[in-house]
């Protein structure tokens, strides 16, 4: 099991540094993991960032397409949000497995 | 002879100065074809690029022009005839009865939704939404007798087949024909 260490923050996270354990995630360590891919949250990334978590612990497959249809963000705004791969990042971001879905 | 084995192995463990793995960039896809299995396959490329964070363009020629008309977006078929793969126990001639087709693409749309996979016009909305950009062919397009406005909003012009491949200018840019 490989552990992330941030300022003495210390987590499980898998290979691709994606949390293994969901609750371990608090909003400084999102902050910590999103200033590695160079973006500084704000509220809106954490309502954004709540919902994912929120999603996934009731079981849903996240999709780009869910986000969109969300009525939180639209699909532009999430891209801009999380530029470079919005799902991924977001996600490694939120403490939550890598997205599977391929739309 | 021991000489000449260690001088291999020693060949084969030396590893070559490693290169950085060139990563794809930019994609380019082509889709020449409108049948709803073609269109999707270049859609749900172009879009899981775009979700990796990979730059996207389409470029729509011949049939594919269909997936991009506001007409016939959202009714594509695939062809029941002349597609051995499609029910492979059905006699050719049923796939040509009246209405086969139009029915076995509203069962194939209708698995479609259960994966949660949009209509070709939400598809092109969210790929243009993700920053990827559209295009049609403008041959095809003079041949078809199309013109800007039968084409969806997102379609950002027709462009010509040097203005295509101007499209896949830079480095680590791939080009997929459908």
């Amino acid at each position: 099991m490989e552990t992330l260490v941030m300022n003495n923050l210390k987590v499980d996270v898998n290979e691709e540094g994606y949390l293994k354990n969901p609750a371990q995630w608090t909003p400084e360590l999102a902050h910590e993991i999103a200033k590695e891919v160079n973006i500084e949250l704000t509220d809106r990334h954490f309502e954004v960032l709540n919902w994912l978590r929120a999603k996934q612990a009731e079981g849903v497959a996240l999709s780009i397409r869910k986000v969109g249809n969300s009525g939180l963000v639209d699909i532009k705004e999430f891209y801009q949000l999380f530029p470079g791969g919005p799902l991924k990042i977001s996600s490694k971001i939120a403490g939550i497995p890598k997205p599977v879905s391929c739309i | 002879m021991n000489d000449v084995m260690e001088k291999i192995q020693t060949k084969h463990t030396e590893a070559p100065a490693k290169k950085e793995k060139a990563k794809v960039k930019k994609v380019l896809i082509i889709c020449s074809k409108g049948k709803i299995e073609d269109v999707y396959a270049a859609l749900v490329m172009a879009n899981g690029a775009l979700m990796e964070g990979i730059e996207a363009k389409m470029f729509f020629t011949f049939f594919g022009l269909e997936a991009i008309t506001k007409k016939n977006a959202d009714h594509l078929h695939t062809a029941t005839v002349g597609n051995p793969a499609f029910m492979p126990g059905l006699p050719t001639m049923l796939g040509g009865l009246p209405g086969f087709e139009a029915f076995a693409s509203y069962m194939m749309k209708k698995e479609m939704d259960k994966l949660d996979m949009p209509h070709v016009t939400e598809f092109i909305q969210m790929i243009d939404a993700g920053g990827g950009e559209i295009y049609a062919c403008k041959l095809a397009a003079d041949m078809f007798h199309l013109k800007k406005e039968d084409f969806l909003p997102e379609v950002k012009g027709i462009i010509t087949v040097g203005d295509m491949y101007a499209l896949a200018d830079g480095e680590g840019t791939q080009i997929i024909f459908i």
